[in-house]
């Protein structure tokens, strides 16, 4: 076990674990926001550099501090090593500039977008960025393409945060899109008008820290918080059939997979969960979610209900 | 008992004089105001005739604004919806057909859009959360009706007419500083 100290806060975690795990162990607000960085699927990471960090001491060995800002999820941790996050000041001004970078080319338009609510982009520029644009060229746009019955693909909205495509190759066989063409022109594509059809492919919406991955059988047909998240399983043959259902009084709008604090699925549910069980009698529904007070999901959102509040109802 | 304020006035059922007694002063007393108030200038508007001007901040019916192609500008975002405090405001959205660009200016839509004024408070948040500018207060007052089901307006009474359009450029000054 190593040590290290993350904003003054010691915890021991086993080599070879990265610093934004041993935050997380940590939890709170000393916790680097992660864009592209997924714990459950391999080789994610390093690509959005919104967790970077400072190090202040690299180890015990060598105490000097690591020259430049790291990507927290990406850099391992050292026996000694003294990391800053919210108590440094730069690293705060270089993720509101990491915020503005991401925020170039995306079209902010968030009213339209069925991910607002729940978008991690939305809350990271909430919560670092500023809200004013500095940006005056025009914003890259790609031509709209299909890339199959159940998931809408809107390339303009992408940070090229590759969870997609991981998302892809660890969960189904025979991964049919990826990243395509470089720099500028980089999109996600299916190269020639191929559609993803695999049973598991609905987890790209739910992986997708952006609208740019959202479910086709949910466009347009409410925003999210006035829905009403309910825990809720079947049984299924291919998947746990955990899941969480958005409700609207007694109607199921639409299914996704439990995620956690983070926005990470610990579960990953199959599309005929996700995109065909759309009736109450599907699903065996457990009780409200958990959602946190500072969400807009929140809005007339009760997770206990009337007997459970002394003073409500008479206790038998 | 010390008292709070020291106004407190201690009762006596005084006995009445002859005068009081009559009435007759105090009845012409206040005939004499009554008959001073005929002569004045009236305080009152015969108000569906003649209006009063109103102060361009008055929160009255909304207007759902198209915009200078003659698009609606409402994209059915639900942000009025939930800031709305009364719970007055509901929509559907819909997708814009490609034909449809002329109509709306966003690639989503509201198919219905509804807000019930007798729960309606005019408060105006739904103004200030609304990003497109799309919904504005104006100085129209809602008609009374008998019916509680006309106090739902729908699209056809909240957007405006192409050619008829409603001047909301007084609401839009702002005087804090940039």
């Amino acid at each position: 076990m190593v040590k290290v100290k993350i904003d003054g806060f010691e915890i021991e975690v086993e080599p070879g674990s990265t610093i934004l795990q041993a935050a997380r162990k940590i939890g709170g607000d000393i916790v680097p926001p992660a864009m592209c960085y997924y714990s459950s699927l391999k080789g994610s990471g390093g690509k959005c550099r919104t967790c970077l960090v400072k190090v202040a001491k690299s180890s015990e060995k060598d105490p000097r501090p690591m020259p430049k800002l790291v990507a927290s999820c990406s850099t391992p941790v050292q026996d000694g090593m003294e990391v800053e996050n919210i108590t440094n000041p730069g690293v705060l001004e270089a993720r509101k500039a990491v915020v503005e970078f991401l925020l170039i080319n995306h079209p902010l338009d968030c009213p339209v977008c069925d991910q607002a609510g729940e978008c991690k982009l939305q809350d990271l520029a909430f919560e670092h960025g500023s809200s004013l644009t500095r940006y005056e060229e025009e914003r890259r746009t790609f031509d709209k393409i299909d890339i199959g019955p159940y998931i809408q693909l809107h390339m303009n909205r992408c940070i090229l945060c590759y969870r997609c495509v991981y998302t892809a190759d660890q969960l189904t066989d025979g991964r049919v899109h990826g990243v395509l063409n470089r720099g500028d022109a980089a999109e996600i594509g299916t190269y020639i008008e191929n559609s993803i059809e695999n049973d598991m492919s609905g987890n790209m919406i739910d992986v997708c820290p952006v609208g740019a991955l959202t479910d086709k059988t949910f466009r347009f047909k409410s925003r999210v918080w006035f829905l009403n998240p309910m825990d809720a399983h079947r049984d299924c043959d291919c998947c746990s059939g955990k899941a969480t259902v958005w409700m609207f009084g007694n109607e199921i709008y639409r299914v996704t997979a439990r995620k956690d604090e983070y926005g990470e699925v610990a579960e990953f549910i199959c599309n005929t969960c996700r995109f065909e069980k759309k009736d109450t009698a599907d699903w065996v529904i457990e009780g409200p979610r958990h959602i946190e007070r500072t969400s807009v999901i929140s809005q007339n959102h009760y997770e206990k209900t009337a007997g459970d509040v002394p003073g409500t109802m008479q206790d038998n | 008992m010390q008292s709070l304020t020291n106004r407190s006035k201690l009762v006596v059922n005084k006995k009445m004089t002859f005068w009081e007694r009559i009435y007759l002063p105090a009845i012409f007393g206040g005939m004499r105001i009554t008959l001073r108030h005929f002569f004045k200038k009236n305080k009152t508007v015969n108000y569906p005739e003649v209006k009063r001007p109103f102060s361009p901040v008055y929160r009255g019916m909304h207007v759902l604004k198209r915009d200078e192609n003659g698009a609606e500008r409402c994209t059915a975002c639900g942000l009025c919806a939930v800031a709305c405090p009364a719970e007055a405001i509901s929509m559907v959205a819909a997708e814009r057909k490609p034909d449809q660009a002329h109509l709306y200016r966003e690639e989503k839509y509201a198919a219905t859009y509804e807000i019930n004024m007798l729960r309606c408070i005019f408060c105006g948040l739904c103004e200030e959360a609304c990003p497109k500018e799309a919904i504005f207060l104006t100085d129209r007052i809602v008609p009374a009706s008998l019916e509680r089901e006309e106090f739902i307006y729908g699209k056809e009474k909240l957007v405006e007419p192409v050619d008829q359009r409603i001047d909301i450029s007084l609401r839009q000054i702002k005087s804090y500083p940039q």
